[in-house]
C-alpha cells in the first residue's frame, strides 16, 4: 500500500506473514499474555496434538480472575478456582512459560502487569484470551482479545488468521473540565457511538485531549474500546510513552532502546492518512459520567436523570430500556444523584493503576469524610507493584482510615469470579467496565464511573457529583 | 471440529438486542478446565428462577424450542468478553447456527472455531424469520451452507446469506486451523529471521 498510512496500517503491514487469495492474512504475534480462565483448554489442545509452544519467551502468564483479594496465606478456598490456577501453574511449567504466581509481587491483572513490566511495546501485536487486551493499544501496540481456540493457535504457531479490520479515528478536542477524567471521556464516547459503534473497526484515539492524557489515562480509554464494539483501540506513541516505558524490566536496554525509539517515532499516522470513519468529540461538553442501565452505552452525566423509555421511538430499543430499568430497580426521571448504593468497587483493568488510586484517595483526603454507614467499599490495586507503590505514598492509610477495605491485587468484583461479589439486588458504584446483568454477581446492579466518582459515592452513600466534594 | 454442511431443525426466537456473553454464560461457569458440560449454564439467569427451577416463560424451556438447533436473535449478539465458553455453551446445548442482524467480532470468530455458523442478515429479514420461528406450528428450518440458503417452515422463497469464503470452507470441511497454519511454518520462520534483523529489541535472546 502506498500513500499516507495510519498507525494501524503500519503495524498491520509489518506483521503480515502470508496473504490468502480471499485477503485473509496470517499475522505474526509478538507478545502473548495468558491467564487462568481462557487458557486451560488451549494447553490441553496442544498436549492432545503433541504440539509445543513456538516461542515460549514471548508469552507471559498470570492468575488474576480467580485469585482471592483477602489473605492469601492459605491459598484459594474455592476448589474450582484453585484447580484453574493450579492448572495454569502446571501448564506454564510444562511448556516453559514465565508465570507471575500468586505470591509474586509482580502478580496482578494481566492488563496492568503487561505495560508495567515493559512487556507491551509500541509497534507490536499483543494478544490475550481476554477482550480487554485493547488496553495495551495505549502504547501504540495493536492489541486485541481472542478466544481460546486462537490462544492455542498463537501458542502453536505465533500467528493468527485475520481479516483486515476497518479503521475509525475518534478525535477528542477541547479541554477536560474540572473533575472530568479519562473514564468520563471513554464513557462519553460509548454513549455517543453505542456498544456496536466500533464493530469491525480498530479505533485510533487522537486529538489534544488524548495527547494530554497520562499513559494511565490512555490505558483507561483504550481498555473500553471493546465496550464500543472495537476489538482494538490505539494511541500514537510519543515522548510520554517512551518516558513511561524506559527502564521497565522487559523493555529494551542500551543501544537496542535507542534503536527501538527511533523506529517507534515513525509509527504515528502520516498526515493525510485516511480512516473508514471519523468521529469528533468535544471533551469540553463532558461532565463526570455514570451509567444507569445494563449496557455501557446507557450513559448520562451525573447531573442528569434516569431516561424515560416512553420517549424512545425505536421499539426494540424501548423494550431494552424498560428491561434495563426493571433490572436496575430505577424509575424514569429520577435524578442520578438520588440513587443510593450498597457497595463501591475501585479496581479492574480499567481503573486500578496508581493514578486511579491517587485520584480516589485525593477525594477522600480533601473531603475529610468517611465511608457512609451501610456501604462496603473495596479498593483493589491492579498489581502487587501498584499496591506497594500506593503504600509507599500512604494511600492505603487514607483509604483504611476512612473505612475502605484495602485488598490484594486481582480482577475481583469486576466479574465476580472470586469471592468478591454483589448479592441479588445490591447496587454498586464501580470503576470497572461492564454493567451487564449479573456481571458483578447474580442480581447485582452496577453503575460505571471514574475512580474519583466511585470514591465520592462511597463517602455519601449515593451517586454523587465529585465536583461538589472537592471544590 | 465437526463439519457443518446442512443443518435441519427447530429455530428458537430470542428477540433481545445486545445479548452479552455474561448472559450467554455467567462467569461462575468459566472456572471449568474443560470445553464440555457448559450447556446447563447457557442463558442461566434467563432460563432458571431464583430457586433453580426452570423459568417456563423462557423460550428454550418451551416445546418445541427445547430441541432448538438454530437461534434467531437481535443485533450485536455476543457482545462483551472473549470467553469461548459462550459458543461452547451454545454448542453443548445443541445450537449450531445463530441468525442475527449483527454480531460482536470476537464472538463471531469464536463460533467458526467451534463448528457454529453465525449468519448475518438484514434486520427486516431477521424479523421475518423470527416471526416464522414464533408462529409456525413446527418451526423447522434448514440451513444449507453449501448453497448458502436458509429454507423456511412456510416453504416461501429460501433466504440467501453471505459468508466469508475461507471460513465457509473451514466449516464445510471441519478443518483444523493450526494444522493448516503449520504447513506455512517456513514462511513464519522467514518472517522471524527478517524481524530479528529489523527489530532486534523484540528478540531479547539476540541481544
Amino acid at each position: 500500500m502506498s500513500g499516507p498510512k495510519t498507525l494501524f496500517d503500519k503495524i498491520w503491514d509489518s506483521h503480515v506473514v502470508d496473504v490468502q487469495e480471499d485477503g485473509t492474512c496470517l499475522l505474526y504475534i509478538d507478545r502473548h499474555l495468558v491467564h487462568e480462565v481462557t487458557s486451560p483448554q488451549a494447553f490441553a489442545g496442544l498436549r492432545a496434538a503433541g504440539r509445543k509452544v513456538h516461542r515460549p519467551e514471548t508469552v507471559l502468564a498470570v492468575p488474576d480472575h480467580n485469585v482471592p483479594t483477602t489473605d492469601r496465606s492459605r491459598g484459594i478456598p474455592d476448589p474450582t478456582s484453585r484447580i484453574q490456577v493450579e492448572t495454569l501453574r502446571r501448564n506454564c511449567a510444562e511448556f516453559g512459560i514465565t508465570l507471575f504466581d500468586m505470591d509474586d509481587v509482580r502478580q496482578g491483572i494481566v492488563h496492568v502487569i503487561g505495560p508495567e513490566q515493559g512487556f507491551t511495546l509500541p509497534g507490536t501485536i499483543v494478544v490475550c484470551g481476554d477482550s480487554h487486551t485493547s488496553t495495551h493499544g495505549a502504547f501504540g501496540a495493536l492489541a486485541f482479545g481472542i478466544g481460546t481456540s486462537e490462544v492455542e493457535h498463537v501458542l502453536a504457531t505465533q500467528t493468527l488468521l485475520q481479516k483486515r479490520p476497518k479503521t475509525m479515528r475518534i478525535l477528542v478536542v477541547g479541554e477536560l473540565g474540572f473533575g472530568v477524567s479519562a473514564k468520563d471521556v471513554i464513557l462519553g464516547i460509548i454513549g455517543r457511538i453505542g456498544t456496536a459503534g466500533g464493530t469491525g473497526h480498530v479505533i485510533e484515539y487522537a486529538g489534544p485531549v488524548i495527547e494530554a492524557l497520562s499513559m494511565e489515562g490512555r490505558m483507561t480509554v483504550c481498555n473500553m474500546s471493546i465496550e464500543a464494539g472495537a476489538r482494538a483501540g490505539l494511541v500514537a506513541p510519543d515522548g510520554k510513552t517512551f518516558a513511561w516505558l524506559r527502564g521497565r524490566p522487559m523493555a529494551p536496554k542500551g543501544a537496542l532502546w535507542e534503536q527501538a525509539v527511533a523506529y517507534w517515532r515513525t509509527l504515528p499516522s502520516d498526515p493525510g492518512a485516511r480512516y473508514d470513519r471519523e468521529v469528533v468529540i468535544d471533551a469540553s461538553e463532558l461532565e463526570p459520567m455514570v451509567t444507569w442501565g445494563t449496557s455501557p452505552q446507557d450513559v448520562v452525566p451525573i447531573t442528569g436523570r434516569v431516561p424515560d423509555p416512553a420517549r424512545e421511538r425505536d421499539e426494540k430499543r424501548r423494550a431494552a430500556m424498560e428491561r434495563a430499568l426493571a433490572y436496575m430497580g430505577l424509575e424514569p426521571g429520577m435524578p442520578m444523584e438520588e440513587i443510593r448504593i450498597d457497595k463501591v468497587f475501585i479496581g479492574s483493568c480499567t481503573n486500578a493503576r496508581l493514578e486511579d488510586l491517587r485520584a480516589a484517595a485525593e477525594v477522600v483526603r480533601k473531603s475529610g469524610l468517611e465511608v457512609a454507614p451501610n456501604v462496603q467499599a473495596l479498593v483493589v490495586p491492579g498489581s502487587g507493584l501498584v499496591k506497594h507503590q500506593a503504600e509507599e505514598e500512604g494511600l492505603d492509610r487514607i483509604f483504611v482510615e476512612a473505612g475502605f477495605e484495602w485488598r490484594e491485587p486481582g480482577c475481583s468484583m469486576c466479574l465476580a469470579m472470586n469471592a468478591d461479589r454483589l448479592q441479588p439486588g445490591e447496587r454498586c458504584a464501580s470503576t470497572s467496565n461492564r454493567n451487564f446483568e449479573g456481571r458483578q454477581g447474580k442480581g447485582g446492579r452496577t453503575h460505571l464511573m471514574s475512580p474519583a466518582m466511585a470514591a465520592a459515592a462511597a463517602l455519601t452513600g449515593r451517586l454523587t457529583d465529585v465536583r461538589k466534594l472537592v471544590a | 471440529m465437526q463439519p457443518f454442511r446442512k443443518l435441519t431443525g427447530i429455530a428458537a426466537p430470542l428477540p433481545l438486542v445486545n445479548v452479552d456473553t455474561d448472559q450467554i454464560i455467567p462467569a461462575k461457569w468459566l472456572k471449568t478446565i474443560e470445553r464440555t458440560g457448559l450447556g446447563r449454564g447457557l442463558f442461566e439467569s434467563l432460563r432458571y428462577r431464583e430457586d433453580g427451577s426452570e423459568n417456563p416463560d423462557f423460550v428454550l424451556n418451551r416445546e418445541p424450542y427445547r430441541r432448538a438447533v438454530i437461534l434467531i436473535t437481535g443485533e450485536n449478539f455476543g457482545c462483551g468478553s472473549s470467553r469461548e465458553h459462550a459458543p461452547w455453551a451454545l454448542l453443548d446445548f445443541g445450537i449450531r447456527c445463530i441468525i442475527a442482524p449483527s454480531f460482536a467480532d470476537i464472538f463471531f470468530n469464536n463460533c467458526f472455531k467451534n463448528g457454529i455458523l453465525p449468519i448475518v442478515l438484514p434486520q427486516e429479514t431477521v424479523d421475518l424469520l423470527m416471526h416464522e420461528a414464533e408462529s409456525a406450528p413446527e418451526p423447522v428450518f434448514t440451513v444449507d451452507l453449501e448453497e448458502q440458503l436458509v429454507q423456511r417452515p412456510s416453504g416461501n422463497e429460501p433466504i440467501r446469506f453471505e459468508v466469508d469464503p475461507f471460513k465457509r470452507q473451514c466449516l464445510l470441511e471441519g478443518l483444523d486451523d493450526i494444522g493448516l497454519t503449520l504447513q506455512k511454518l517456513a514462511k513464519i520462520e522467514a518472517f522471524e529471521r527478517s524481524q530479528r534483523l529489523q527489530q532486534p529489541w523484540l528478540w531479547p535472546s539476540a541481544a
